[in-house]
Order: structure tokens, then C-alpha cells, then sequence
């Protein structure tokens, strides 16, 4: 069976563009507002949606998502709430890939088998969680791969040409580069720094290569798109939701796929 | 002595190294450094030569004869209660010792920009005495709510030449602190060095800050032995991270007839919203690069502890005692932020030490084991901290303003 995540990325091949990832925070600020976000996202040019799924200790964030997780718990959100924004964006979508992201303790404290069953029968498509490098990942990696689920590794500047073939070695779907040594929301990285990391994961893995962290700008998602097989922006939306509402986080993510989709 | 953890980190189940990739690569290399470091006897001369004479090792073991006569009378017949003196380390309180061990070990590495969380300040102090000392750059991360009630050691940590951040994220208190210095590692691993300040956080450092600590058990045992010419019957130790808990029992895991206790902090009460004690209270979990006993909701979002006490004012507990617990070797107890504040003030006028509000909650335990024991009974209380950085929140809790 062809994954939907497959089908993206042969779909932006075929056209000879990069993609568009886009993140937001399930339930913020509450699980009506973003589901709406959500539901509108694709028609912005979104290719996959980046799920998150909040956390009240996120140490590799920084304080745009750390917030937008703690006003999330505020309204009620857990695991199954965000596995239910899946359940109604499916109703009208079945083809956007959705990656649920988030940390190890809300999913190992539901449990890795009943997290993956739950995750397939809400149309998810992978995850990314955080805290759990590939030396632990092995348990939630099994369960995914029983019912078909992308578990989606990132890859670092600090994985050096020793450990990467471990780190790609178990993940499906795509690689995640984190572009820069740091939190969400950081500087960018350097895109010639970028675009070798890139070339050598690609090489590694097989598998497309997203680009995340520290993209802002269009212009930014434009020089990121000219090697990544597509672009991910997380904190500029969350920022521009919380602060100017949905039409101005969706004209944010127009620009911003515009960007992506049209690098040579 | 044990042997555990095993190569990945794990204590049974507990244990492990759950942090995101940007930190995986560091970590393993600072595992690396560890496990030639240990091998190198010049490593340890080092080590020992500044425990002598900058730490001021061996510390004393004390026999508590008001603390023994005080437990008689309440039960009648109470065992014999030493007190293994760290509170008469450099800096007041054991967390030296690990600190020591890891910035020799940074100097090794070549590290020179040193980062630390801390709760009632007592790590970030002995952190930056030992960066000041090998004149390394040191920014600790404290809580604004720890850096409110405890004053005195943000001021020590400036005059040593300290950065104190302020972190307002979360609770503002010392989980908080550890996720912004773990936020300031992913971002400046190369350069950085973070020493954390517990038993608890990815492989290797429970096992690491359990070497470092593991002097005070190794001294407590050749001096029981000296004094009362046997092993003790009890070992106790207040537990927050439970780096003093580790460093004493490690020792004695060996010695199947040596009881151990570890003292969580019940703040109000283990059957309140408001308490500290992981094991008592919470369930197992991942948080800060370990799998181990948290506190947290019915969706694993982490919950707030609360403890009168800064410095175990928590909701992990290092992995081995989860894992030591589950195994049963040994036993998990708690005492109250009312209990506590007693204790402090007891020790203080029968003994004339002033205990650390922390070591304070290992006290009435040690009491309730003296009377269980009787008269022939022998116990080494771990009073792990001296309790000036608490006055003024002991006079604060008596009405009197000094």
C-alpha cells in the first residue's frame, strides 16, 4: 500500500517542486480554533501537517511552542484530543499526510501498542517524538510498523557521518534535518551548511529530507527548498496565529508554500 | 559493587537516555570521557588531593548522643544515630563532590563554559566554587520562584563569579531550570559542559554523579567500622534527585542486612496535590533524559511538586531508586514540610547543628527506625547540608523578622 506520505513526495517530484510542512499546536488555544486552522491549512498550499501534541516540560523548544503548548493543557488537551482533531480533519481530507510531534511521556504513559493503534484509526500518517533518539525508540518503532506508521527520525548538525547511518537505519517515511543546534524557533542554519548536511542524508537514507528549524521568512523557505525535498515553519505560524488570528497565519502560510514551491 | 546500569544506561527498566538527537552525539561523548577518565589513576589523584584539602574530606561521622537519647525517650529504647557530617564540606552541603568530579572532568575535556540548574542553590553554589576554583565561566539556571526564597545563595553564586538566569518558564522552579539548561546545552554543546546536579538526566550521569557521591558511603563504612566495629543496621538519607541517598547507600547495596531508607518530601501531605514524593506518589515515566518515577496527571503531563524544602522541590527521583525500590532493596518512606521544620529546630538545640531544611526530612525517620531498632541498634543518618541558607525561612514560618 502506497502511504500517503509516498504519494506527497512523488506528487512534488513529479512537478519538480520542493514541499510545504506546516506546524501547529493541537488545541491551541482551543480544540475548535485549531482544528479550523488545521481544516484550512492544505488549501494554503500545505503539503503535510505537522501535528503537535502538547507537553508541559518541552526542552527542545523554545518559548513560542513551550507556550502554545501550556495555553493547549490549559483548554484540555491531551494525546486523544489531538488524535481526535485527525479523526475530524479526515472527514473532509484523505490525502495530507498528518505527523503528529510531540514528546515521550503523554504517549508512553498511554502506551506505545494502544498510542499506534489509536493513531491509524484517526488517519495519522507518522510521528515525530522528540525524546527518543534511536537508541530507545525501538518499542514505539515496532508498534508503528505494525500498522503501517511513519516513526520519523531527525537528524541533526551534530550527527556526525558515524552515527547517521543509525539514526536513518530505522526511519520511514522522510528524514527530518533540525537545521541548527538548538531550540525551535532558533537562527536558521547556513544553507550551504544545509544543503551538504541535505545531499548526505538523502545519499544515506533513500528517503526525502524535510528541513526544519529556524525558518521564518519565505525568503528563508526559499533558499531552504532549493535542496530540502520540502520545508518545515513551526514557531512563525504558531506565533502569527496566537498573536493576529487564522486569516493572517494562513496568509503567513501561503507565502510561505509559495516560497517553498517555487525554488528552482 | 553493582552492575548496573548496563551499557545503554538502564537500571531494570528505568534509566536510559531520552533526549533529542542534537544532544545524542554529546552525550556519547561525554560518556567516552567518563570511562577513560575513571580508568586514570591521575584522574582520581586529582580528585583526591582536591577533596582533602579544598573540600575538606573525610567528613566526620558524629555520634548523636542527644539525637539517641532524644529517640529514647520517645520509645523508650532507641539505637545508637551517627550523622555523616557533609553539612562540614566546602559550600555546606555534599553536592561538592560531584561537582568536583565533573569539572575535573570537563578541565579534561577541554570545556571551559559550565552550565548548572539548581533548586535551593546549594548545586549552583558548589558549581560555581569549582568553576571559580579552575577558572572556568559558570551560568547557573535557577527558578525565579527558588531565586526569591533562596537569596543568599543567588548572592554567593554573583560574588563567585556566577551568571544566574532566571527562568520563568513552567513552574519557575527546579524542573523548569533543568529544561532551560538543557535548552542552553542543545545549543551550545561543543563549547559546554553541563553538570548536572543529581543522580537523575541521561546516561551516564546517574551512574557518574553515583561515583562521584560514593565517597560518602566508602568513608562511613571504614568509619562505622572503626567506632562500633560492625556494619550499621540503617541507613537513611533525605532524597529529592537522591544524589546524597545514592552516594551513601552505594556502599552498602552489598550488604544485604544494612537497610537503606530513602525520605521523600511529603510536602502537605502524599495524599494532597502538594508534595515531592515520586515514588510514593507518582508512576513510572520520561522526563530530562530518564525513564523513572514521576509525578504527573492522568496524561502524563508532569505535575508541580511542592516541598518546603527547595532543593527536593521536584517530580523525578534519580532511576536507580526507582529501579531499587522495584527491587526492594530499598525502602522508600516520607516526611512532611511540619515534620521537617520540627526536625530543623529539634537538631539545631539538642545537637547545635543546624541542618539543611532537605536533610532536615531525613530526621524524624531516623527517629521512628532508632525506636523500631532499640537499644541495640545502629544508624547513620546522611545529614547532607548545613541549614544557613534556611534561616530566613524558618524565621519567616516563626513570625519573626530578622
Amino acid at each position: 500500500m502506497t502511504t500517503r506520505i509516498d504519494k506527497t513526495f512523488a506528487r512534488l517530484k513529479a512537478a519538480n517542486q520542493s514541499g510545504f510542512v506546516a506546524y501547529i499546536m493541537g488545541g491551541d488555544p482551543s480544540h475548535a480554533a485549531s482544528l479550523d486552522l488545521m481544516k484550512a491549512l492544505p488549501d494554503a498550499g500545505v503539503d503535510i501537517i505537522e501535528l503537535g501534541m502538547p507537553f508541559t516540560d518541552p526542552a527542545a523548544d523554545g518559548p513560542v511552542i513551550e507556550l502554545a503548548g501550556l495555553r493547549a493543557l490549559k483548554s484540555g488537551t491531551t494525546v486523544r484530543s489531538v488524535l481526535d482533531m485527525a479523526t475530524e480533519f479526515r472527514v473532509d481530507n484523505d490525502s495530507t499526510p498528518i505527523i503528529l510531534m510531540g514528546y515521550a511521556n503523554p504517549v508512553h504513559h498511554m502506551g506505545y501498542a494502544k498510542f499506534a493503534a489509536a493513531a491509524k484509526d484517526a488517519g495519522v500518517d507518522g510521528a515525530i517524538i522528540v525524546d527518543l533518539p534511536p537508541e530507545e525508540d525501538a518499542e514505539l518503532r515496532t508498534a508503528f510498523e505494525k500498522h503501517d506508521l511513519a516513526l520519523v527520525r531527525l537528524a541533526t548538525p551534530t550527527t556526525d557521518d558515524a552515527r547517521l547511518p543509525k539514526v536513518v537505519a530505522g526511519t520511514k517515511g522522510f528524514v527530518y534535518y533540525v537545521s541548527v543546534a538548538g531550540i525551535t524557533g532558533a537562527a536558521k542554519g547556513e544553507n550551504t551548511a544545509i544543503t551538504d548536511a541535505v545531499n548526505r542524508i538523502r545519499a544515506a537514507s533513500g528517503l526525502p529530507v524535510v528541513v526544519g528549524f529556524g525558518v521564518k521568512t519565505p525568503k528563508q523557505a526559499t533558499e531552504v527548498a532549493k535542496s530540502a525535498d520540502a520545508v518545515v515553519v513551526g514557531s512563525a505560524i504558531v506565533d502569527k496565529f496566537h498573536k493576529d488570528g487564522k486569516d493572517a497565519a494562513l496568509e503567513l502560510v501561503r507565502s510561505l508554500s509559495a516560497a517553498a514551491h517555487g525554488a528552482e | 559493587m553493582t552492575n548496573y546500569p548496563d551499557e545503554n544506561g538502564r537500571f531494570g527498566s528505568f534509566g536510559g537516555r531520552y533526549v533529542a538527537e542534537t544532544l545524542m552525539p554529546p552525550i556519547l561523548a561525554l560518556e567516552s570521557a567518563y570511562k577513560e577518565a575513571r580508568k586514570d589513576p591521575r584522574f582520581w589523584a586529582e580528585f583526591d588531593s582536591f577533596a582533602r584539602h579544598y573540600v575538606g574530606r573525610p567528613s566526620p561521622l558524629y555520634f548523636a548522643k542527644r539525637l539517641t537519647e532524644h529517640a529514647s525517650k520517645n520509645g523508650g529504647n532507641g539505637a545508637k544515630i551517627y550523622l555523616k557530617r557533609e553539612d562540614l564540606n566546602h559550600t555546606g552541603a555534599h553536592k561538592i563532590n560531584n561537582v568536583l568530579g565533573q569539572l575535573l572532568l570537563a578541565k579534561r575535556m577541554g570545556k571551559k563554559r559550565i552550565i548548572a540548574e539548581t533548586g535551593a542553590g546549594q548545586h549552583g553554589v558548589a558549581t560555581a566554587t569549582m568553576a571559580a576554583r579552575l577558572g572556568m565561566d559558570c551560568i547557573v539556571f535557577m527558578g525565579a520562584v527558588d531565586i526569591e526564597r533562596q537569596k543568599p545563595n543567588v548572592f554567593r553564586m554573583k560574588l563567585l563569579g556566577a551568571e544566574v538566569r532566571s527562568v520563568t518558564s513552567g513552574t519557575s522552579t527546579l524542573k523548569d531550570a533543568m529544561n532551560d539548561a538543557l535548552r542552553d546545552w542543545v545549543t551550545h554543546a561543543s563549547e559546554t559542559f553541563y553538570c548536572i546536579g543529581t543522580v537523575a538526566g541521561p546516561h551516564p550521569y546517574p551512574e557518574m554523579v553515583r561515583e562521584f557521591q560514593a565517597i560518602i558511603g566508602r568513608e562511613a563504612k571504614a568509619q562505622i567500622l572503626k567506632a562500633e566495629s560492625r556494619l550499621p543496621d540503617a541507613v537513611v538519607a533525605c532524597i529529592g534527585g537522591g544524589s546524597n541517598a545514592m552516594g551513601i547507600f552505594h556502599e552498602f547495596i552489598g550488604d544485604k542486612d544494612v537497610r537503606l531508607i530513602g525520605v521523600e518530601a511529603a510536602g502537605r501531605g502524599v495524599d494532597t496535590d502538594e508534595h515531592a514524593a515520586s515514588l510514593t506518589g507518582g508512576a513510572p515515566g520520561i522526563l530530562h533524559g530518564n525513564r523513572t518515577y514521576l509525578l504527573q496527571d492522568e496524561h502524563g503531563q508532569i505535575n508541580d511538586a511542592h516541598s518546603i524544602s527547595a532543593g527536593l522541590d521536584y517530580p523525578g527521583i534519580g532511576p536507580e531508586h526507582s529501579y531499587l525500590h522495584e527491587i526492594g532493596r530499598a525502602e522508600y518512606v516520607s516526611c512532611t514540610d511540619e515534620e521537617a521544620v520540627e526536625a530543623f529546630q529539634m537538631c539545631t538545640k539538642l545537637e547545635g547543628i543546624i541542618p539543611a531544611l532537605e536533610s532536615a526530612h531525613a530526621i524524624p525517620r531516623t527517629l521512628d527506625m532508632a525506636n523500631e531498632l532499640g537499644p541495640d541498634g545502629l544508624i547513620i543518618m546522611n545529614l547532607s547540608g548545613r541549614g544557613d541558607k534556611d534561616v530566613n525561612t524558618i524565621a519567616n514560618l516563626m513570625g519573626v523578622e530578622i
